[in-house]
């Protein structure tokens, strides 16, 4: 258990190092969302219906073009080695590192989705269940990415294919994000039930998304 | 000649089993279309509501029971590579992925024909025709990691781990019609009380289901020949690189 916590503290400390890889991520969510009503038009009733879904699929993106951070560069300089001759079993390894990736990229995102949505009209009173939302729906996001990660460890053009491996296996997560805030902000119904999916979704993926990932780490190294 | 799972392990004695087989099946799988074409043109009633173009289900149905078994055949070799080490597993996977691909692909395309005039829309976005389309993009996928990873070994063992991941779609899309509400109609063949389609239409079904399987067990059969022989001149031409190199 320390040498899990150690390993999470290691990746937090050095993702905050690395100089700019958290703002970078940040910025390119700026940006896409900044440019969408650039292509859908100006219109602010639109922009609010469309708000929602634009918020998730900018996040997913965003989080997706950071997710090869997550293995790539202890491959590169051969930590990942040592990690898996260490005393972690390569699971937990895996689970550490795509915790990291959800506390380092996934949470800053999901606390900016706020501000980005006042620029969609997104309605001010539905912004803590659009946060609580993004903040159970994540941890899915960057466990599911941590595989797609280790599928694609040391691969040219590793960025596209990852996007292209894991986002079909985001649809749930997408589908009961959006469907979770479109209730709250128009209803009918209450957005507790797919809210509830959510948390499911994201509580199975903590647990058998670091199973994949660490099989698909140790087919990189034979 | 036996045909055991480990027997054909070697890819040797496969080349030569299926060099014997594939005339025949293929012989068979022509019969059987010819006889499930015949039958569903020109001998099944057209439905009473939906008229000559329920026709379009010979090809559709059939596509369908094709490209999800083909995806659960890619699972099971997946485990084949992962578990037991089955040496044709990861051939078996690899050959499989485009034949996949290309049924789902005919299952939305006839699909989308068969959806305009009966309701009018080509596409809509419920949960059966969404969850297709996810398997025809994990298909996408699944090819396109094979296309990444130069060692076939590696490449296996990695298109192994996607394919079983992905493999929770299947459950999803079968029972997608029962979950929620969609437009697409609800299982009338595979269920709990059994088929609520009439002889008349059903017969002719099954010969066709059963004309796409031969299809399918022909094509996977002739494209992991390709696979084998593919691999055996990579390895052929990786010989000559080092002898050249050596001299």
């Amino acid at each position: 258990m320390t040498a899990a916590l150690a390993l999470l503290r290691r990746d937090i400390a050095l993702a905050f190092r690395e100089g700019g890889a958290i703002g970078v991520a940040l910025g390119f969510y700026l940006v896409v969302i900044a440019i969408a009503p650039f292509g859908l038009g100006p219109d602010m009733n639109l922009l609010a219906r469309v708000a929602p879904g634009l918020l998730w699929i900018a996040l997913l993106l965003a989080a997706l073009l950071s997710a090869d951070r997550i293995f790539h560069n202890d491959y590169e300089d051969g930590s990942l080695d040592v990690l898996t001759m260490g005393p972690l079993p390569l699971a937990a390894v895996a689970a550490s590192k795509s915790l990291a990736h959800w506390i380092t990229t996934c949470v800053p995102l999901a606390l900016l989705a706020p501000v980005l949505g006042l620029l969609l009209n997104f309605p001010i009173d539905t912004i803590p269940i659009l946060v609580l939302a993004m903040m159970v729906g994540t941890p899915a996001v960057s466990f599911i990415a941590g595989i797609g990660a280790s599928l694609t460890l040391g691969l040219r053009r590793s960025g596209l294919l990852l996007a292209l491996l894991v986002l079909p296996l985001y649809v749930p997560v997408l589908i009961f994000g959006v469907s979770t805030i479109s209730a709250a902000v128009t209803g009918p119904g209450s957005p507790w039930p797919p809210f509830l999916m959510l948390c499911a979704i994201s509580l199975a993926s903590m647990v058998l998304a670091p199973l994949a990932s660490a099989a698909a780490l140790r087919t990189s190294f034979r | 000649m036996t045909f055991s799972l480990t027997n054909l392990a070697n890819p040797t004695r496969f080349l030569n089993f299926t060099a014997a087989v594939i005339p025949w099946l293929a012989g068979l799988t022509a019969i059987l279309l010819g006889i499930g074409l015949y039958q569903a043109f020109f001998v099944a009633p057209a439905d009473y509501q939906q008229g000559e173009t329920v026709r379009i289900m010979y090809i559709h149905v059939p596509a369908a029971w094709v490209g999800m078994g083909c995806y659960a055949v890619i699972a099971i070799a997946a485990l084949g590579t992962l578990i037991w080490r089955h040496p044709l597993a990861d051939v078996a996977a690899k050959a499989a992925a485009p034949i996949g691909a290309t049924f789902t692909f005919v299952i939305l395309v006839t699909g989308s024909l068969w959806g305009k005039p009966m309701w009018g829309t080509y596409w809509v976005w419920d949960a059966r025709l969404t969850s297709l389309l996810v398997l025809f993009l994990l298909y996408l996928g699944l090819i396109a990691l094979w296309q990444s990873i130069e060692d076939p070994g590696r490449a296996g063992r990695a298109a192994a781990i996607l394919a079983l991941v992905g493999a929770v779609n299947l459950p999803i899309i079968k029972f997608s019609v029962d979950w929620w509400n969609t437009l697409h109609q609800p299982a009338s063949v595979f269920r709990a009380d059994g088929p609520t389609i009439d002889p008349s239409l059903l017969t002719p079904l099954f010969v066709m289901g059963v004309a796409f399987l031969a299809l399918f067990v022909l094509l996977h059969l002739i494209a992991m020949r390709a696979e084998i022989l593919r691999r055996r001149v990579r390895v052929l031409q990786q010989t000559q690189v080092a002898q050249a190199a050596a001299s």
